[in-house]
């Protein structure tokens, strides 16, 4: 593979930033030419995957690595030194594709749903800068790369979240994202501290290469790898939103819906699960995959109980993208990297279509986002219930749609020495399909509840929109069927392996026993959502304490904030400016200055200016000195 | 010649201004801003003629170099040079010098020509900082520069000047008389000469001197506990005496403990190194924490700058090459960064009159442009990678984690400085710049054609410097790695310390690793 392609690819996006970026002013009249700019500059860069996903399938050695896909050298120091290159392989081609391809049709998307909007040209800049971004971070051949994307999608993520700027929660969205994934980048940046330590180096070709050589050097007191691997991760529960630092995603739904499609649900959201595949050599050596699992699993768990009572079509949506990364966390913790790469490439399409198809019923309904005030819309919007119902029952598990094929790979793999995890994560299944269809039913059936002035102008969304949910909904649908068959002898996993180092043995057994049971937990949930939900509206009201604690996200956002955000901001304040800085440490300074001036202030009485009062003190000195020596010297 | 050249061509500057501040406000302007840019065009020659593999000074170019008797009785000469180090920050401030003229066009109101003529003066005493080789004449071109400024404040500023500026000097002077008994100690250990070239060895009381050096600096930077002065003279400074205090001024401190205090008094640096480094890395916390909270805008950019110089300072004591590399990179990093904010704020300023943060709010919808420039300046100061900011600060954290001359667990509360920065950044950004437009603000004109040419050379530099480091890493590589060398031969363990005379291993280990402490050992054992 030519480095040329691999900065074609990279570049195109670039520069449509910056067409629309600088100039678009000019290009402000002109909403076709803004949008199709955005989404050929993606276009390209999709005809460039496809070709390297092509060149490696045809020959797995046609990677790009090592110093084929140097480009200059970056920084160097003293012993320090780093490059900007590339490492294009297997994986990589996988990332590219989801990136490439889930993002040139939300862009194509974009063109309709951001019709009319002021920051229409901002709108595409913002876009193109994250696909740019998003590609440094899965292109890199080293973890600074690496992080220059990492830090690069979530300004982007920063930047569209607050896109709406001049609405405070908006903006508030984008800060708090920014700040939390600052927090994880806390642990991203030590954690390539550590690598460096015990490595001498970032670059992904010398620290795989030396990591079994050197996998009991100790920094810090303890084994490096196992430092590095937990600090890495912490920089990856921060971007994929796991516990305890998912709390920025669902606010993160203030964005527009297609960003939430494209970076909070398809791409930026998994950069944490390809870190780990990435690192698969790594985590497998110092056997931290087992606390990922963990986390990914309760993440799991833990997101979908609160999406059960939710009413914000876009946060249901969110929560479950929280649970489902979870998901893919379990998969890449147990070593089971293909699986967890295989569930992040269905989930980009169906979790993205079903965003596209939200924003749809938001356009159709006036940007409404409360499904207790919609209701029987199938009859109205038939593309987009049809579109949602693909991507619902994907997810929900329903026999040999996407999300069959790779959660129960991950819930298989699992089996084996993880029971625990397997029996959550199967629980968790049953709620996804449950709180799924809870908004299917609530959202498409039953009774009408829309307010009579939005009734009248629910209309199905134009050709611009519903064509991408239609292309998207197929390989939403059947991408799974199509990577998944054959298990862990499917091409895919052969595809994949390669590159993580982990030549995964089939879990023992026959999948076809988890896959029936897979099967019919999801269609119980499917069952009991309709039970409850074919006809009416979720209550308002919480009935019991439980149900409160739910509704209300367990307080997490509330005990965050009162246990450390305003400690923080009022001990800063009275505390450290006005107490410490102004009353202390300038109390000294100005005090010393007027113990000065007193003192200066003692002396000048001295300088009276009046010639009898010198005259008198002269005599006094004298007759002092005369008597000291008359009577006391000798 | 030329390095005198550039030293000295701001000062021709003012004697022009001086002669013919008759002729009117444009003119004086116009010999400004053509002497300052002159000034920058002429120093772009040093860097044309800088050989970066010279470690020491680049005394066989006689365009970098000089040397000349001044007042021989006493060991002073006219001795200026320049290495990797004083290079950027000699550019820095040719650069910044131009850009603050342009800057302050229409704002000064009264005793315009005053006013540029004390810039110009004060960049003539900035210059001759970075370039003297003689101690005296350091100390001549140190105290120089506090006249200007103590106009610039004391004159042009803001309502609180007289405090401010007072209590700038004040503190200044206390640390220069330290400096100056420091000074006067190694003449007299120097055989009664100044000059900084011929200064080695081991020095008599070297801690105390160490320490006479290191709190004139450490006031300069300013590190906490003595940073008390600095949010006064930023706020009632007008606008380009802010950028070029935190631009350029800030730098001193800095530059001295890179040029005196750490390769003079290696083992004095060493011994004070943990607390030195406790009050840069609560320096980190405590600025960003309290800059969180300040109502003020300048206020909270000088607080930041308290941060920011505590990486700087976290990185000159790790004896790490990346480290220090890092932070002489943070120094002029900083200086364009928290430069370009103050200039911002001024801009601001200019159309509404006020700094208070709860002013403001939506401005992004009526000036777009400078919503954009002034989010690529915040970026940068948070330190996003691909901007200048990130490369200092990543090289310092790693760095000073790998070197190990101190515990790693101040790295790791000087990282939370990261995250910091990003609160009270995004947080003031958010409160100025999204938001629903205030009534009294609809009125408020973009940026205009003059305002985005002072802006947009600094941006050019931010991502330069974020994507290309190593223009500016490169030349000042070997001044860098001298530096290290001369804190390095002292053993680091303390347990090697106790068992070997530092003086006598000095010049036998170049750079500590295993094998060497392994024969260092020995040797001392065969002892």
């Amino acid at each position: 593979m030519s480095l040329g392609l691999i900065i074609v690819l990279l570049i195109s996006p670039l520069v449509g930033f910056l067409i629309n970026g600088l100039f678009g002013k000019w290009l402000k009249g002109n909403e076709k030419l803004s949008g199709t700019i955005g989404a050929l500059a993606v276009f390209i860069s999709l005809i460039c995957s496809i070709i390297a996903f092509v060149a490696i399938n045809i020959d797995p050695a046609a990677t790009l690595e090592g110093e084929d896909g140097f480009v200059y050298r970056w920084i160097s120091g003293g012993k320090f030194s780093v490059d900007i290159g590339f490492h294009v392989d297997a994986l990589t081609t996988v990332m590219l594709l989801v990136i490439t391809g889930v993002g040139f049709l939300i862009h194509v998307y974009s063109i309709g749903y951001m019709h009319g909007d002021e920051g229409y040209t901002r709108y595409f800049a913002y876009l193109n800068l994250f696909v740019f971004a998003m590609l440094i971070l899965v292109l890199g051949n080293n973890y600074l790369m690496m992080f220059v994307g990492w830090e690069g999608v979530g300004l982007c993520s920063y930047l569209l979240i607050g896109f709406w700027y001049e609405k405070q929660s908006a903006t508030d969205a984008g800060k708090k994202a920014f700040i939390v994934n600052r927090i994880g980048d806390f642990g991203f940046l030590l954690g390539m501290f550590t690598l460096f330590a015990v490595f001498n180096s970032l670059d992904f070709t010398s620290i795989f290469s030396e990591a079994e050589a050197k996998s009991d050097v100790v920094v810090f007191g303890v084994n490096g790898l196992v430092l590095a691997t937990m600090l890495l991760f912490v920089g990856a529960i921060g971007k994929s939103a796991q516990l305890p630092l998912y709390v920025w995603l669902p606010d993160a739904m203030e964005g527009p819906t297609p960003v939430s499609a494209l970076i909070h649900a398809a791409t930026m959201v998994t950069a944490g699960v390809y870190m780990i595949a990435r690192s698969a050599v790594l985590y497998n050596l110092a056997g931290t995959g087992t606390v990922v699992a963990w986390i990914g699993v309760l993440t799991a768990l833990f997101a979908a109980i609160i999406a059960l009572k939710q009413n914000d079509i876009k946060r249901i949506l969110a929560y479950s993208t929280v649970s489902q990364l979870g998901y893919m966390f379990v998969g890449v913790g147990i070593g089971a990297y293909a699986s967890g790469i295989f569930h992040l490439v269905t989930h980009a399409f169906f979790k993205g279509l079903m965003f596209l198809t939200a924003g749809s019923v938001m356009h159709a309904m006036a940007n409404e986002l409360d499904i207790r005030k919609m209701g029987g819309l199938r009859n109205k919007l038939p593309i987009t219930h049809a579109t949602f119902l693909v991507g619902a029952l994907a997810i929900a598990g329903a026999p040999f749609l996407s999300g069959f094929w790779s959660k129960d790979e991950i819930l298989h793999s699992a089996w084996g020495n993880y029971k625990i995890i397997y029996i959550i994560g199967l629980a968790t299944a049953f709620l996804t399909a449950f709180y799924m269809f809870r908004l299917i039913f609530v959202t498409f059936y039953g009774k009408s509840r829309v307010e009579p002035e939005v009734a009248s102008h629910i209309h199905e969304s134009p050709a611009v929109m519903w064509l991408p949910l239609v292309i998207l909904a197929v390989p939403a649908a059947l991408i799974g069927l199509l990577l998944g068959i054959g298990g862990h002898h499917s091409w895919f996993h052969h595809f994949t392996e390669n590159v993580t180092g982990f030549k995964g043995e089939a879990p023992e057994g026959s999948a076809i026993p988890f896959m029936i049971i897979s099967s019919i937990v999801g269609i119980l949930g499917i069952a009991y959502a309709w039970t409850r939900y074919k006809e009416r509206a979720p209550s308002d009201e919480p009935v019991n304490a439980l149900q409160k604690l739910v509704a209300n996200k367990f307080y997490v956002d509330e005990i965050y904030n009162t246990f450390i955000v305003q400690p923080i901001k009022n001990a800063s304040h009275f505390l450290l400016w006005k107490l410490f800085d102004v009353g202390i440490i300038d109390g000294i300074v100005n005090g010393a200055a007027a113990l000065i001036r007193v003192i200066g202030g003692l002396f000048r009485r001295l300088q009276t200016g009046v010639v009898q009062a010198y005259i008198l003190s002269m005599v006094i000195g004298i007759v002092l000195f005369l008597a000291y020596y008359l009577f006391f010297a000798n | 010649m030329l390095l005198s050249l550039v030293i000295f061509l701001p000062l021709l500057g003012v004697i022009a201004i001086a002669l013919l501040r008759g002729m009117g406000p444009s003119v004086v302007k116009g010999i400004a801003f053509v002497i300052s840019l002159l000034t920058f065009v002429v120093s772009i020659g040093l860097y044309a003629g800088f050989d970066a593999s010279i470690e020491d000074f680049q005394t066989d170019n006689e365009l970098l170099y000089q040397k000349k008797a001044w007042i021989t009785g006493l060991g002073i000469s006219y001795h200026i040079g320049i290495d990797g180090i004083s290079l950027w920050l000699i550019l820095l401030t040719t650069f910044l010098t131009p850009v603050c003229i342009l800057a302050t066009w229409n704002s000064v109101e009264k005793g315009l020509s005053g006013f540029m003529m004390s810039l110009l003066a004060l960049e003539t005493g900035m210059l001759g900082v970075f370039c003297s080789l003689d101690l005296f004449l350091f100390f001549v071109f140190w105290e120089s520069m506090l006249i200007p400024m103590y106009f610039l404040i004391g004159i042009w500023g803001g309502e609180r000047r007289i405090y401010a500026t007072i209590k700038f000097v004040l503190y200044t002077m206390a640390g220069s008389a330290l400096m100056l008994v420091g000074i006067l100690a190694l003449y007299f250990q120097n055989g009664n000469s100044f000059d900084y070239t011929t200064l080695s060895g081991q020095f008599d009381h070297d801690s105390l001197l160490f320490l006479a050096f290191f709190i004139a600096f450490a006031i300069k930077v300013p590190l906490f506990p003595f940073h008390t002065w600095l949010p006064d003279a930023h706020v009632e400074a007008p606008t380009v005496g802010s950028v070029i205090l935190a631009g350029v001024l800030l730098k001193m401190g800095t530059y001295g403990i890179i040029r005196f205090c750490l390769p003079l008094f290696p083992e004095a640096a060493k011994l004070h190194t943990p607390w030195i480094v406790t009050l840069a890395v609560i320096g980190i916390i405590y600025g960003a924490l309290v800059a969180m909270v300040q109502p003020d805008l300048k206020k909270l950019v000088a607080y930041s700058s308290v941060s920011h110089l505590g990486f700087v300072v976290l990185g000159l004591f790790s004896q790490n090459h990346d480290a220090i590399q890092g932070s002489v990179l943070q120094m002029v990093n900083h200086g364009l960064s928290t430069g370009a904010l103050f200039l911002l704020v001024g801009m601001i300023y200019e159309r509404r009159h006020s700094r208070m943060i709860v002013d403001f709010g939506g401005l992004a919808k009526r000036m777009p442009i400078f919503a954009a420039i002034f989010l690529i300046v915040t970026l940068s100061s948070i330190g996003l990678p691909g901007l200048n900011g990130f490369v200092g600060e990543f090289m310092i954290l790693l760095g000073s984690f790998v070197g190990g001359a101190f515990s790693k667990w101040y790295v790791v509360f000087a990282t939370t400085g990261v995250i910091l920065a990003a609160v009270y950044m995004l947080w003031m950004f958010q409160r100025v710049m999204f938001g629903k437009l205030d009534k009294t603000n609809e009125a408020l004109p973009d940026l205009n054609s003059r305002e985005i040419a002072v802006l947009v050379p600094i941006l050019v530099f931010i991502v330069w410097i974020g994507v290309f480091p190593n223009t500016f890493l490169k030349p000042m590589e070997t001044s860098v790695g001298k530096v290290v060398e001369k804190v390095q031969v002292v053993p680091n363990t303390p347990e090697l310390g106790h068992v070997i005379n530092h003086r006598d291993t000095k010049a036998s280990l170049p750079i500590r690793n295993i094998e060497n402490t392994k024969l260092i050992e020995e040797e001392a054992q065969t002892k």
